[in-house]
Parts: structure tokens; sequence; C-alpha cells
């Protein structure tokens, strides 16, 4: 039987042995001994703890859709705010037009929005992203929502069960970025309504049964 | 300093009725900040110090940057209001200082090479002093980091000892630090025990300085399990919404 909350775990906190347990993310070992590194939740999976963070900034892997932010036009590049410690770099070869040599600006400007997959880096600290996949786009009109990083899977559901439901209850396109924003687009009221119920998983991520309640907030409006 | 000040009475009760082991009032509040990435607002006694964590975040300008890990800046600042004659804003010898012992103090617990050519940085404002405000600055400015949700080894403490009418004894006031003898802020990480932070004002014998900060790391004890209270009060909200 699950518990009700899961287990919030302060930094340094003691989380077992390395003689019982395997330390997986969010953890470092001392003498031995198994510690949570950043305010988070707890969790034991096949003999390994990890600490899962409760606040935070986006942390970047490979294939992750993103949604961007152009925040500097280069001659041949752009880069892109999306979310993480590091702006990534968008290089006119990763885009699906044709751009002349110092022609950036016309096809993406400052504040322009991108719907963009991380590309492999090899260090993490120099991000690259690309638009060259079908799916991958500029994103016009609807509006963003921002949501924290760490919450982001709890707002897809199992297998995207809740933006299934969010989907079916207010018509509406959306989009979610692994880095915590969210792109909707359709009635304004549908919208507003996605956003309340996008804050209801924020603020109870950490709880159980959570898809009930807000398929009962989605219904009663 | 000589004054005619008692700072300790016949019953060994202290100005404001403490006793020689005892802290002042603390109140340590998470997150009151919406903007920052990570905050706190501390009252230890007479002081009311907010501190914000912003990062970690590309360092700029780019020659700060550190290609291995993250560099962490600490801003002490003291509000031209936060004492008794006006201060004249902006930084001084005091202050600079100050944002360098709490930089380094709060580096050391910080795991900044995850962060390669980042920074960090904390910013400590001191609304209202009323000594000891470099201690309550790092103690605030650790839980706004544990907010922020930063990895850290441990979740850094400070707390002073010093010596007033001859005896040593925790947490000093106002008029304890101006007319008493000696004032020895320490900070550790309260886990290992290490100690992080280390200054002192006036003068102690050998035997004096090692009571001394065998209480001041006694009390960081005390206000280290107020930090987790408070951090937990924060974030184990949760525990009631399902029920």
């Amino acid at each position: 039987m699950k518990k009700e909350v899961r287990d919030v775990v302060l930094p340094s906190q003691l989380l077992g042995d390395t003689k019982k347990l395997k330390a997986g993310p969010g953890t470092f070992v001392e003498n031995n001994k198994i510690y949570a590194e950043t305010l988070g939740i707890r969790h034991i999976r096949d003999n390994t703890v990890s600490v899962s963070p409760l606040k935070g900034f986006y942390q970047p892997h490979t294939g992750d859709i993103v949604i961007g932010v152009v925040e500097e036009v280069g001659t041949s590049m752009w880069l892109v705010d999306i979310n993480a410690i590091y702006p990534a770099l968008l290089h006119v070869n990763e885009v699906p037009w044709h751009v002349e040599f110092g022609d950036t600006a016309r096809y993406l400007n400052y504040g322009d929005v991108v719907l963009a997959k991380m590309l492999p880096s090899s260090e993490s600290d120099r991000l690259q992203i690309t638009l060259k996949d079908r799916t991958l786009h500029k994103i016009n009109g609807g509006m963003i929502i921002e949501v924290e990083p760490t919450k982001i899977p709890r707002v897809i559901g199992k297998k995207g069960s809740m933006i299934a439901m969010l989907k079916k209850y207010t018509n509406c396109r959306i989009f979610v970025g692994k880095n915590g924003r969210i792109w909707v687009e359709g009635n304004p009221n549908a919208i507003l309504k996605i956003e309340k119920a996008i804050r209801l998983i924020e603020r109870e991520a950490h709880t159980y049964g959570l898809t009930d309640r807000i398929n009962a907030l989605l219904r009663e409006q | 300093m000589k004054s005619d000040i008692k700072l300790i009475d016949k019953e060994g009760k202290r100005l404001d009725g403490r006793k020689r082991d005892e802290l002042r009032p603390i109140k340590i509040e998470v997150g009151p900040l919406y903007r920052a990435d990570g905050s706190c607002y501390i009252e230890w006694g007479g002081n009311k110090i907010l501190a914000a964590v912003y990062g970690p975040r590309e360092a700029l300008p780019r020659h700060i940057q550190h290609p291995l890990r993250a560099v962490v800046n600490a801003r002490y600042n003291m509000a031209s209001f936060s004492v008794e004659d006006r201060k004249r804003p902006g930084p001084d010898r005091r202050s600079t200082e100050i944002s360098k012992v709490i930089s380094e103090a709060l580096e050391y617990v910080i795991l900044t090479e995850q962060f390669p050519r980042a920074m960090i940085d904390i910013n400590i404002e001191v609304l209202d002093a009323e000594a000891g405000t470099r201690c309550a600055g790092l103690t605030a400015a650790a839980v706004a980091l544990a907010d922020a949700g930063i990895p850290m080894r441990d979740i850094p403490v400070a707390c002073a000892a010093g010596k007033i009418d001859g005896q040593v004894v925790l947490d000093l006031g106002k008029e304890e630090d101006n007319f008493g003898e000696a004032d020895l802020p320490v900070a550790i990480a309260p886990r290992t025990d290490e100690i992080i932070l280390l200054q002192m004002d006036g003068h102690l014998t050998v035997k004096e300085f090692d009571e001394a900060i065998e209480l001041a790391i006694k009390g960081a004890h005390v206000v280290s399990e107020l930090q987790k209270k408070a951090l937990l009060a924060k974030y184990a909200v949760a525990k009631e919404v399902k029920q």
C-alpha cells in the first residue's frame, strides 16, 4: 500500500548506508553514508535511493523537446534561453530554412519562441538545440505558462494522461516543453482554466491521487 | 572601551534577561520573495535580514567564469536606516570584508563543480541591525540556498559567542557587543562540525577561546534545527493537502 505523501528531505539529510543502498541522482556519498544534496522528494527503487528536487532549474538531456525564447541574434546562429543555466546555441545549419549569412534576424528575432529539441553535447555547459524535425517549429500566437521544471513530469502524467485530460476538457492545443514552459492555444476562457489546473498540479505535485482532483476541477467548471 | 554599564547582574542575568548560554529569539521565514530563486527572512533578536539567491546562471562578465566550477558571489549590504545614525549607503570596508568571508563559507558547502562557468548570487540585505548581523545573514543565506534547490553538502549555520564582564557568553546583544571584551562569530557545517567562518574581535585567553568556540557551536546547532524546521514548514505543507 502506498503512503499518502512522498517524503520531503533536506540537503545533507542522511538517507542510508552504501552497504545496503546504492546512491542515485540527487545524492552524494561521504564515508560510506548517503546524503541528500538538494531539497527534494526521496525515492527508493531497486535498492537505489535518489532525490528529485522540489525546486530548481532545468537540467537538459539529449532529445528533450523544449520551448525556447530567442535572446541573441548572431550572423550565423541564435542564442536561445531554454530556462537552463546556460543559453542554448541554435546554428543556422540546424533550422529548416535556407538562411543567407547575416540574414538570421529575418527568420528568428529577439523574443521569438521556438519549439526545439536538445542536441547531444560533449560538455554539460555547451548546449545546442535543433529545429530540424517535422514536429519542431517557430511558435506563433497562444500563451506560455511557466512552471517549475521539476514538476513537468506531473503535468504530463503517466503516459501523457494528464495532458490528454486537459486537452479533452478544454479543446486547446498544448505543447509541454521539458524545460518548464507550456504553450497553450485556444479559447481564452479555456486557457485560464488550463492555467488554474496547472497551478494546482504545481502546488500539489508531491501528493498522490492528483489526476482525480484535476479531473474534478475541470469538470465542475 | 571602558564603561560603567553592568552587563551581567548579581543573579547572572544579562541586560535583556537572558542566561549565559541563551540565544535571542529567532524567527525564520522561507521564500518571502517571489522573483528570487530562493529567499529567506530572518529575525534574530533585533536583527531583521532578507536573503535572496539567484542562479546558478551564466557568470557575467565573462572573465569571472571558472571553467570547472561555479563562482559564489555573496553580497552583504546594510540599509542606510538599519542603524541608529544613518549609515552612508553603498559598500564600505566592513561590508566588503563580510561579503568575502560569507562567500567563502558558503562556497565550501555548495557543490559548485556541478555548474561549470556559472555563478550563484546571494544578496544579504540588513534591514535592521543589532549585533551579530553576519551570523544572522549567513544563516538566512543558507536557508535561501536550500530554498533555491541548490545542491549542498550541508546547510551552514552561524552563531557568535563572546566575553562580557569577564564571562564567556552566547550570542552578544548590542550593548554587550559595544561594551564587552570580545566577540567571536563562528559558522559551521553542522553535519560534520567543520568550521567554515571564524573571526574574532577583542581579547580572549586560550582557555576562554576554547570555551567560547564550544559555546558558539552548541548555539549554532540550536539555530540549525530552527533552519530545518522553517524549510520543512514550507515544503511539507503537502502533508496536510491530502487529508
